[in-house]
C-alpha cells in the first residue's frame, strides 16, 4: 500500500463572495448567497444543512459543473473552470456506467490519462482492494447491492489521485448499518489516501462522526450559520456516537437546524434544478 | 427457460389452429359477406406452387436479389440513421438544421416514392435500394435520437468530471447508453424495410420475391401470390430476429440487469 502513503496532494479551497443562481428568468434564484470561507488542504469538512439549502449547488459548483454568478472560487490558487479529475464528485446515486464492469469503470480515469490497459488494470484492481471489492471486479454495477455500488464509485474517483473529494449526501440512500459501515470504511480509506474532502448531508449523526469541521448552512439563499471544529480523537468508532461530547454537540446542531423548521424545499442538485417536468411522451416510429 | 419451452405447445397450436381455419374457409369458399374467400387459393395449392417455385430454381435467384436489395438499403440506413441520429441528439444546432426536413419527409409512404425513384437514379437496382433505405431510415433515425436524449446526464457530467472530452463522452458514456434504442430501431427498421420491399420491387423487371408476388397478381396466379407473401413474412421474421439477437450480443450488461 506504500504508493497510497505518499504526502498529501495540496487542495485548499477559498471562496471570497460566491453566490450561485438557479433558474430561468422570472423562476430564478439566489441557491447561495455570498458565501466566504476557506478550507485548508487535508481536511474533512462536513456540510450540514436542511434539504433544498443549497449545499448541493455549492458542491457542483466546486466540481465544475455549475459557475457561480458572483464572487472567486479557487482551489490552489486557480480558479475553477469546469470538471476536472483532480475535483472528484460521488453522487448520492452511483453513476458507474451500466456497460462497464466494476473494474473497468474504476479504471475508467487512467483510461482518459491514456495509461495502457495491463497498467490501469491492475492499479484498478488495487483500489478495488483497498474499498473491499476484490471478489467483484467482474461484475456488472447492476449486480452490486447499494453499498458496493458507492465503493466502486469512490475507488473510481480516488484512483485519479483528486485534490478534492466531493461528496453529495453519498450514503444518503443507504439503510442505517450499511451507511455507518460505510462511514467507517472512508474515513479508513482517508488515512491512507489524504484528500481534502467536502462532504455534504443533512444528517447530524454522519457529520459529526466524519468531519474535522462543520459548516451548518441555513436555507435559501444558502449562507453558513455556523463554523464547527471537531476534535474527537482519530480512529473514530461507533462508541463515539453515545459519548457525552458527542451527545453536547448534536443538541447544538439540532438546535442551529430547528429554526428553520417549517420551509420545506425541494432538493436541489449538483447539476442545478432537478427535472420537475415529467417526461414528454416520446413516439419513435 | 422451462417456463419458455412449456409455453411452445400452445404458439404451435395456435398456428395450426389459423391453418385449419383457413383450410376449412378456403375449401367451402365461405362468404362473408363483408369479405370472401371465393377466390383464396386452399392451403395444399398453395404448397404445391411452393413446391413447383422450389423445383423451378428460380427460388434462389428471386432470394438472392431480395436479400441483397433489402440489405444493401437497410445497411444504409443503419449506418446514416444511427450517425445522424447521434449529431440531432447531442446538438441543438443539428436537431434544428436536420431534424424539420427529415420530419416532411418521413411520413412519405414508399409507393409515392417510385415515380421520383425511378427519375433520380442511374438503374432501377440502385431506385429500389433506395426504396427499401427510407423504409428502414426513420425508426433507426428516431429510435437513435431517442436514446441519445434518455441518456442520464449525471452519467455524462461523472465522465467529464473523470477527465472525458467530448470524443471519449461519445464513445464512453452517449453511444453504449443509446445502444438499447439503437438496437430497437434496428430490429423495427429491419422488418419496415421488409415492407417496402414489394413496393420497390414493382420497378423490377425480372427477379425479386416482391416482383413474383406482383407479377402472379396480374399473372392470376393466386396460390404464387401466398407463396411470395409467406415467404417475405418468413424473411422479415427471421431477419428481425438475428437483429435482435446481435443487439443482444451487443448490450450484456442489459440482460444481467433483467435476469438480476
Amino acid at each position: 500500500m506504500g504508493r497510497y502513503q505518499q504526502a498529501p496532494t495540496p487542495g485548499r479551497i477559498e471562496a471570497q463572495g460566491v453566490s450561485i443562481r438557479l433558474g430561468q428568468g422570472r423562476e430564478a434564484f439566489e441557491a447561495v448567497q455570498a458565501l466566504d470561507f476557506a478550507i485548508a488542504p487535508g481536511e474533512f469538512v462536513c456540510i450540514l444543512g436542511p434539504s433544498g439549502c443549497g449545499k448541493s449547488t455549492l458542491l457542483g459548483a466546486l466540481a465544475g459543473h455549475l459557475m457561480p454568478a458572483g464572487g472567486q472560487l479557487h482551489v490552489d490558487g486557480q480558479p475553477i473552470d469546469g470538471p476536472s479529475p483532480e475535483r472528484g464528485m460521488v453522487f448520492q446515486h452511483h453513476t458507474l456506467l451500466p456497460w462497464r464492469s466494476v473494474l473497468d469503470n474504476v479504471a475508467f480515469g487512467l483510461k482518459m490519462q491514456g495509461v495502457a490497459k495491463p497498467e490501469r488494470q491492475r492499479r484498478a484492481h488495487e483500489m478495488l482492494q483497498l474499498v473491499g471489492l476484490a471478489d467483484f471486479a467482474e461484475r456488472w454495477p447492476s449486480q452490486l447491492s447499494g453499498g458496493m455500488q458507492q465503493r466502486a464509485e469512490i475507488a473510481r474517483v480516488l484512483i485519479n489521485h483528486p485534490r478534492l473529494l466531493l461528496m453529495d449526501e453519498p450514503f444518503g440512500a443507504l439503510d442505517a448499518q450499511t451507511r455507518s459501515r460505510m462511514q467507517e470504511l472512508l474515513l479508513n480509506i482517508w488515512t491512507r489516501i489524504r484528500t481534502t474532502v467536502v462532504f455534504v448531508t443533512h444528517d447530524i449523526d454522519e457529520a459529526l462522526f466524519l468531519a474535522d469541521r462543520i459548516l451548518v448552512m441555513s436555507p435559501r439563499p444558502g449562507r453558513f450559520i455556523e463554523d464547527l471544529r471537531l476534535d474527537f480523537a482519530r480512529p473514530r468508532r461507533a462508541s463515539l456516537l453515545t459519548s457525552p461530547a458527542f451527545t453536547h454537540l448534536k443538541r447544538h446542531c439540532l438546535a442551529l437546524l430547528r429554526h428553520e423548521e417549517g420551509r420545506e424545499l425541494p432538493r436541489l442538485t449538483p447539476l442545478g434544478l432537478p427535472d420537475s417536468d415529467p417526461p414528454a411522451l416520446r413516439i419513435a416510429l | 427457460m422451462s417456463r419458455s419451452f412449456a409455453r411452445w405447445p400452445l404458439r404451435l397450436a395456435s398456428l395450426l389452429a389459423c391453418l385449419l381455419f383457413w383450410q376449412v374457409a378456403a375449401s367451402h369458399k365461405l362468404n362473408f359477406g363483408l369479405f370472401t374467400f371465393t377466390y383464396v387459393p386452399t392451403p395444399g395449392a398453395v404448397l404445391d406452387a411452393a413446391w413447383q417455385l422450389l423445383a423451378s430454381n428460380a427460388l434462389l435467384a428471386h432470394l438472392g436479389s431480395s436479400l441483397s436489395r433489402v440489405f444493401a438499403g437497410y445497411l444504409a440506413a443503419a449506418v446514416l440513421g444511427v450517425v445522424l441520429g447521434l449529431l440531432i441528439g447531442r446538438s441543438k444546432w443539428a436537431e434544428d438544421t436536420l431534424l424539420p426536413p427529415l420530419e416532411v419527409l418521413r411520413p412519405i409512404p414508399a409507393v409515392a416514392w417510385i415515380p421520383l425513384a425511378i427519375l433520380m437514379f442511374p438503374s432501377s437496382e440502385l431506385s429500389m435500394v433506395f426504396i427499401t433505405f427510407t423504409g428502414a431510415l426513420f425508426p433507426i433515425l428516431l429510435n437513435t435520437v431517442h436514446g441519445v436524449e434518455a441518456v442520464d446526464p449525471r452519467l455524462v457530467a461523472s465522465a467529464r468530471s473523470l477527465g472525458a472530452g467530448r470524443c471519449a463522452i461519445l464513445r464512453e458514456v452517449v453511444l453504449p447508453g443509446a445502444l438499447p434504442s439503437i438496437v430497437t430501431g434496428l430490429a423495427i427498421g429491419m422488418g419496415t424495410s421488409w415492407f417496402c420491399l414489394v413496393t420497390a420491387e414493382m420497378i423490377s423487371g425480372q427477379f425479386g420475391i416482391g416482383y413474383y408476388t406482383w407479377e402472379s397478381y396480374t399473372l392470376q396466379n393466386y396460390p404464387d401470390i401466398i407463396v411470395g407473401m409467406l415467404l417475405i413474412g418468413l424473411l422479415g421474421m427471421g431477419s428481425s430476429a438475428l437483429v435482435k439477437r446481435l443487439g443482444a450480443l451487443a448490450t450484456p450488461w442489459y440482460r444481467a440487469r433483467r435476469s438480476s
